[in-house]
């Protein structure tokens, strides 16, 4: 299985940002996914930036793919999705059926992103007919009902699985953030800036539950699949998606690929991954479970 | 731009009698689903059977009204079969139009049943002319529903760049999330709209009196808590109030109702083809309040673009009925956001 960085969620400095995707460069993930997927305010960095980018990661021998916004609401949104999708250089993640419409007008193969809702067969079989080459499942998709699809998943379709990371669960119109501290949208100051790893919302009894980052909602639990790489393998799974998180990401990444080369065992990543993550981890969807919900080790950690 | 459909009323029907108020009462179009997770208010008790579509289908076209079937809920990929019967069933009942989210069953719809008409749903997610046009171009949808995200000036813009009616929500319950791209309840519970057609199902609520007030939970999250004069409205997870830096307040949205009877005019100018009211699992008489304002909303308001105004009466009626007794313009007006 090959492992991919997803692009950055959360809203980064800008020199923060180029000296993550430094330690990227140097880091064993083969695939990665560049650009802003969330907010069409934020501009620290501009297309060029990306572009930029890319081209430092492709010469580091990554494959870059070139990510959409999730919610394109204005012509200008609209403008900067046509700079991507007709980029001509690299491949595209399409977030939504926008940027499918112009992708598979233009003829050019492309990634049918996490956003796009690719639920069954048929749809997979339709965007494979329109140019996808993978697709990223959605996030609440069980393993049950992934192998329903790999069963009849097109020829030369690659299947791509969320496996790290704070669970981007919704979007909206509104930002959360911005709500927090009383300014409207369009004048947020840009305050999800302040929120590497987005703010945490708990319930009124102090559990953590959800996580704002700006107009997205995410789950304060990081989900993390470590423990279920060989049902992954048993399920033809391709690509396994690390999504970036402001601390250790490179050494996240770095206990995948020794995990999945048989460095180590999973239980020992594991545990080691216990220490570098700031909240607790969840492990439900792959189970059929409600997302929050955590298995793999849960029990052995009751015990201890 | 291509001339668009008069501004038709669009009411919900969560069973045969509220089918039957809404037609009554002025409804142009009325959509419902069946009794199952083909549709994304699949809730105990609600719903048609195949004998009840007939008698509504029936009874809406003899009183001159279509009848709309919602089928937008995303197949699970074992389960396409019960997506495509629903969709064979519709085109055998002669309804007027499906309502659909998802892209592989409107490609089964489009091939198999060529004379279907086509809606996209608002689960669709399709809140830009590129998206919505993809639809168009591949499916032949004849009308779209949008999320409820766009501001009025956005709205316009992707009139002006599709053949698509365009058919927005107007009043009822507040999605404040993009429909079709929300899992904080299956995150929270094991089923979504996406994936079953409910939304905090009810099956995982539970009230509890305790010395701190009312809680209400949602397998087993806290979602809020009641003093003793407050009102308790359903425990959607998006509505419930939360801590955020130590601050406890509605993090995500206030119980409110979706009211856009004052941009009405704006409506008719951008020609905007037809208004959704919410609220298939309502009760017959807030249809029956519901429809009847609107209809004389719509009619005054296309009778005299210029000097319309909100009649205070029409507000009380609808305020009587709305979620959390309060309302807002929600996305369209741009402060909200």
């Amino acid at each position: 299985m090959k492992l991919a960085l997803g692009p950055i969620l959360y809203y980064w400095e800008r020199d923060t940002t180029f000296s993550f995707y430094d330690a990227i460069a140097a880091s064993p993930v083969d695939i990665v996914y560049l650009g802003e997927a969330v907010c069409s305010r934020r501009h620290n960095l501009r297309t060029e930036d990306w572009l930029e980018l890319a081209d430092k990661l492709a010469a580091a021998g990554k494959e870059v793919v070139l990510s959409t916004l999730a919610l394109i609401e204005s012509e200008s949104d609209l403008k900067t999705l046509r700079r991507i999708t007709g980029n001509g250089k690299f491949m595209v993640e399409a977030n939504d059926m926008g940027a499918v419409h112009q992708l598979s007008s233009a003829k050019v193969p492309f990634v049918a992103g996490p956003h796009i809702n690719t639920y069954n067969p048929q749809t997979l079989e339709l965007l494979a007919e329109l140019g996808a080459r993978r697709w990223v499942m959605p996030v609440e998709m069980s393993r049950e009902a992934l192998s329903h699809m790999q069963a009849t998943r097109p020829v030369g379709m690659e299947t791509e699985v969320f496996a790290y990371g704070r669970l981007p669960l919704a979007f909206s119109a509104r930002c959360f953030t911005a709500r927090h501290f009383n300014l409207p949208k369009d004048d947020c100051q840009f305050r999800c800036m302040d929120f590497a790893n987005g703010l945490t919302l708990k319930t009124r009894e102090g559990q953590p539950f959800l996580a704002l980052n700006g107009i997205q909602t995410m789950s304060a639990s990081i989900y993390n699949l470590i423990g279920e790489l060989d049902s992954m393998r048993a399920t033809d799974v391709d690509v396994l998606r690390i999504s970036p998180q402001a601390f250790h990401t490179d050494k996240i990444v770095k206990l995948y690929r020794d995990a999945l080369d048989g460095q180590l065992t999973a239980q020992a990543a594991a545990q080691q991954m216990a220490k570098l993550m700031f909240d607790q981890p969840c492990d439900g969807y792959w189970h059929g479970k409600p997302g929050i919900e955590q298995s793999y080790l849960a029990s052995a950690e009751d015990a201890a | 731009m291509s001339p668009k459909a008069a501004l038709e009323l669009v009411c919900p029907a969560g069973n045969l009698p509220a089918l039957k108020v809404a037609v009554d009462h002025g409804a142009d179009c009325v959509y419902m689903g069946f009794k199952d997770n083909t549709n994304a208010r699949a809730f105990p008790g609600l719903n048609f059977d195949q004998a009840s579509a007939r008698e509504g289908v029936n009874y809406a076209h003899a009183k001159g009204a279509k009848v709309l079937l919602a089928l937008n809920t995303f197949p699970q990929s074992d389960k396409w079969e019960r997506w495509q019967g629903a969709v064979d069933s519709a085109a055998e009942l002669g309804i007027d139009a499906v309502i659909l989210a998802d892209p592989g069953l409107m490609g089964y719809a489009a091939k198999n049943h060529p004379k279907l008409r086509l809606h996209l749903s608002v689960q669709g997610s399709a809140t830009n002319y590129e998206a919505i046009n993809f639809y168009h171009e591949h499916f032949g949808i004849q009308r779209a529903v949008i999320p409820r995200v766009l501001s009025l000036a956005q709205v316009e813009q992707v009139v002006k760049n599709t053949p698509v009616e365009i058919e927005l929500f107007g009043f009822g319950g507040l999605c404040v999330m993009v429909e079709g791209r929300c899992a904080l309840s299956s995150y929270a519970t094991g089923e979504s709209p996406n994936t079953c057609g409910v939304c905090s199902p009810a099956k995982a609520v539970r009230w509890e009196q305790t010395p701190k007030g009312l809680e209400s939970r949602l397998n087993g999250i806290l979602l809020d808590r009641y003093g003793k004069d407050e009102n308790a409205g359903y425990p959607t997870l998006c509505k419930g109030r939360f801590e955020v830096n130590d601050e406890t307040y509605y993090a995500i949205e206030e119980p409110t109702s979706l009211n856009t009877l004052e941009v009405l005019p704006e409506m008719l100018e951008m020609g905007i083809a037809a208004v959704k009211i919410e609220g298939r699992q309502r009760s017959p008489a807030y249809v029956e309040q519901v429809t009847k304002v609107w209809r004389a909303a719509i009619d005054s308001a296309k009778r005299a673009p210029q000097s319309y105004s909100v009649n205070p009466a029409w507000m009380a009626q609808l305020n009587n009925v709305a979620e959390g007794q309060q309302n807002t313009l929600g996305a369209y007006h741009r402060p909200w956001k």
